[in-house]
């Protein structure tokens, strides 16, 4: 039962970190509602577990190295104040790391109990806090600059790339939960594992003390996960963190890979075999991380993009935090050792099991300080280089592309020329073959008017014959009937058929298929009566008509009447509008 | 999943289509009113409307494909928008085309051709926001360089609506003043279209941005 209180402690700051750190990993996928909260929650919960069960034991054993907190009432007091400071960073908005809180409650309570602190350890963890924002900076730039270039080669329809961004989410939220749980479980139950020991009989399973730790601190994470997270997912989607999906995706991976690295006992234990430094493996701050993924991007896009001031925020986060657990977990130290009588040290250890340092130990061999100080200052200039190299590669990138771009500008504004240019010969090509119509349609009329003339000529010439015929004759009778004749060829000819007839041939050329139409409406109308609809679509007047048709005006309002019978027209009706509406 | 994107893809192109086809029909309108084609006419303005109608119907159907399986919800109000936005192109070209229908301008020979001209530059701002939309579909870094043509034709309509009502006005006395005016009214209504074109592409311009990783 003691034990059970005691740990609720290291519970509260596992529910703490489930509750905030799992709004590093699915933040930007819940906030933007690319993935459900329910999924998140229960992928996150998973996979924080395994992550915790199957990786735990590396940074856990790097803590306890630190400073052994071999009593119940000393682990306890550290976890809390730990999880105190936490949330009060959090509360000011700093970039808090569950891991900086927990080295400084140990080193409080070294102080306290006047237990030696192993400085190389502590160097170690340090320098890690520096090197984890700086290789998640790496590793999101490179990453940003891969998926950036992926995606623009791709030219993939935004709706499928919609689903593959959401895969890509899920995918990289399971491994960025199972990367927590396996670095930071240390965060929350690395204090209680030197303080007790337990052995738990399931039939023919039996689980012992780290075991049921890290069980126990994974599943805080998870309800941490699964009971407040959603809030501060849906406030970092749409707030201080707002990302685009496809720019979360990118850092959820570079944050897993780097909590990966700094947890993975395989790679250590590979590294250290084939004679190359290996990476320590220390609980890293995942928002530290996620601001130092975020600052890569920022390079990567341009420098003016990097908010400076977030750099400023993670130096005092690496001072704040420690210092103040460390002055915390000491001042309530003495209070629980003295107000309320709890065994802080190791002599008062609840059983006699083994220390647990030795078991974790013995599957790792950390490297004598020198060489610790050498691999953190080899590994500082390395990303030192690193990122002189991106940076040097991206300005000639800029260069170059600003080249292309002016040339670019300069073919676009040749192909404008060239589109208007087309647009001008076009109208062109039309005006010509208006005017080419014209001068063909005045071709004709000069044609017809030549042939007129000729006609005219010969008409003038018979009769001039004619009369000089009828003056030569003596009968007076004769005489008058010959020249009567010619008076009756002369007023023919001036109804001039020819003329009226190209006129109708005009008109239709203007109205072109109204006489089909006309024809096809009204198949009782006669000849005449359709001529003298073509002249009135074609806006002549009855006093105009009157002379082309060869009848006199009055006539002209007789044929409008006997029309208006025969299509059937009301008084009010207009004729021409409903010859125009035809 | 898929399949579901498939339709939706393919109701967009399709959407993108109709537009095209819309801006067809009114450029071809407009060219058979200035040169007295009544029957084309009638045909142009016949088919348009049946293009607005269609359109319309594809940009309900997207809306609600988009929404209801939860398709891309951070851009799909912005997408959303854009259709709407060109939607407005068809239906200010079947509008156009209907007030000529309507109203039956008199037209001078001599403003034929660049009325003409004002409806093909015009047409041809709109026309280009085509490809950049679907740019912004699957190269949202290429939007920006197609888009420079909608700006481009944009200004050079404002420059020749601009010369053709001075011509109006200035060196047209024959006309009476309220001619003068119903032609001022067909050269605005001829320019809108690429001012909705120019609206398409500072929207297109902002989403492009929001997409450009």
């Amino acid at each position: 039962m003691e034990f059970i209180f005691f740990i609720t402690s290291g519970l509260f700051l596992g529910w703490s970190l489930g509750a905030n750190d799992a709004a590093n990993i699915f933040g930007t996928a819940v906030g933007t509602r690319m993935v459900r909260f329910r999924t998140a929650a229960i992928i996150g919960s998973i996979f924080v577990i395994l992550g915790a069960i199957l990786q735990g034991s590396g940074t856990t054993n790097t803590l306890s190295q630190l400073g052994s907190i071999d009593a119940l009432g000393g682990a306890f007091t550290a976890a809390l104040c730990s999880a105190i400071v936490v949330t009060l960073m959090t509360w000011k908005k700093l970039p808090v790391s569950t891991g900086q809180a927990i080295v400084g409650a140990i080193i409080g309570w070294s102080f306290f109990t006047s237990t030696p602190v192993d400085y190389s350890v502590l160097t170690t963890i340090v320098g890690s806090w520096v090197t984890g924002p700086i290789l998640g900076a790496i590793f999101s730039a490179l990453l940003y600059l891969l998926m950036r270039r992926f995606i623009r080669k791709a030219s993939i329809h935004v709706i499928k790339l919609d689903i593959y961004i959401r895969l890509a989410l899920v995918v990289t939220g399971a491994f960025g939960a199972y990367s927590l749980g396996a670095n930071n479980i240390a965060n929350v139950m690395g204090v209680f594992v030197n303080s007790v020991s337990l052995t738990i009989h399931f039939g023919e399973f039996s689980f012992n003390t780290i075991q049921l730790l890290f069980f126990l601190g994974g599943i805080s994470v998870a309800l941490g996960i699964a009971t407040y997270s959603k809030k501060v997912m849906e406030t970092v989607g749409n707030g201080v963190l707002s990302l685009t999906p496809e720019t979360a995706i990118v850092v959820v991976l570079s944050q897993a890979l780097v909590l990966f690295l700094f947890s993975s006992t395989s790679l250590y234990n590979f590294l250290t075999g084939i004679g190359l430094p290996p990476i320590p493996l220390v609980p890293v701050s995942s928002t530290q991380v996620v601001v130092g993924a975020l600052i890569g991007i920022g390079f990567v896009r341009g420098v003016q993009e990097i908010r400076f001031e977030m750099l400023g925020n993670i130096a005092l986060g690496w001072l704040l935090t420690p210092l103040l657990s460390g002055v915390l977990t000491f001042i309530t130290l003495f209070f629980m050792q003295n107000v309320f009588n709890v065994a802080v040290s190791g002599h008062e250890r609840m059983t006699d099991g083994p220390a647990l340092t030795h078991e974790i130990g013995n599957i790792i061999h950390l490297p004598a300080n020198t060489d610790r100080l050498l691999t953190i200052l080899a590994i500082g200039i390395i990303l030192l280089s690193a990122l002189v190299i991106l940076l040097n590669y991206r300005k000639n990138k800029m260069k170059l592309a600003a080249q292309d771009k002016k040339l670019a500008e300069q073919i676009q504004y040749t192909d404008y020329q060239k589109a208007l240019s087309e647009i001008e010969m076009h109208n062109i090509k039309m005006e010509n073959t208006s005017l080419a119509e014209h001068l063909e349609e005045k071709r004709k009329e000069l044609v017809t008017f030549a042939l007129n003339i000729g006609e005219m000529k010969q008409f003038l010439e018979s009769l001039c014959d004619s009369i000089k015929e009828a003056d030569k004759e003596q009968n007076l009778q004769k005489k008058h009937d010959l020249l009567h004749s010619e008076v009756i060829r002369i007023k023919l000819k001036m109804s001039f058929a020819h003329e009226v007839e190209h006129i109708y041939k005009q008109a239709e050329q203007i109205h072109s298929d109204f006489v089909s139409r006309l024809t096809l409406r009204f198949p009782e109308l006669t000849e005449h009566e359709k001529r003298l609809m073509v002249l009135l679509r074609n806006g002549f007047s009855s006093k105009e008509i009157s002379p082309i048709l060869n009848i006199s005006p009055k006539s002209v309002e007789i044929s409008r009447y006997r029309l208006r019978k025969k299509l059937n027209l009301q008084k009010e009706d207009n004729l021409t509008q409903f010859i125009n509406a035809i | 999943m898929f399949a579901r994107a498939n339709k939706s893809i393919e109701l967009i192109n399709k959407f993108l289509n109709c537009v095209d086809q819309s801006l067809l029909l009114f450029k071809d309108g407009v060219k058979n009113y200035l040169y007295r084609d009544q029957g084309n006419f009638a045909s142009n303005l016949q088919s348009l409307a049946n293009s607005e109608l269609e359109s319309d119907v594809l940009r309900r159907e997207i809306e609600n494909t988009l929404y209801t399986q939860s398709l891309m919800p951070q851009l799909r109000g912005d997408i959303m928008r854009l259709l709407e936005e060109m939607d407005n192109l068809i239906d200010q070209a079947k509008k156009n085309l209907f007030q000529f229908d309507v109203e039956m301008p008199n037209i001078p020979a001599e403003l034929i051709p660049d009325l003409l001209k004002l409806t093909q530059i015009s047409t041809s701002a709109a026309e280009s926001v085509i490809p950049a939309a679907k740019s912004y579909f699957s190269e949202p870094a290429n939007v920006s360089e197609k888009i420079h043509r909608v700006y481009f034709f944009e200004k050079e309509t404002d420059l020749l609506a601009d010369v053709i009502r001075r011509k109006i006005f200035r060196e047209m006395p024959e006309l009476k003043l309220s001619e003068k005016f119903h032609l001022r009214y067909f050269t605005l209504h001829i320019e809108n279209i690429s001012d909705i074109a120019e609206k398409v592409a500072d929207l297109l311009t902002i989403m492009a941005i929001k997409r450009t990783v």
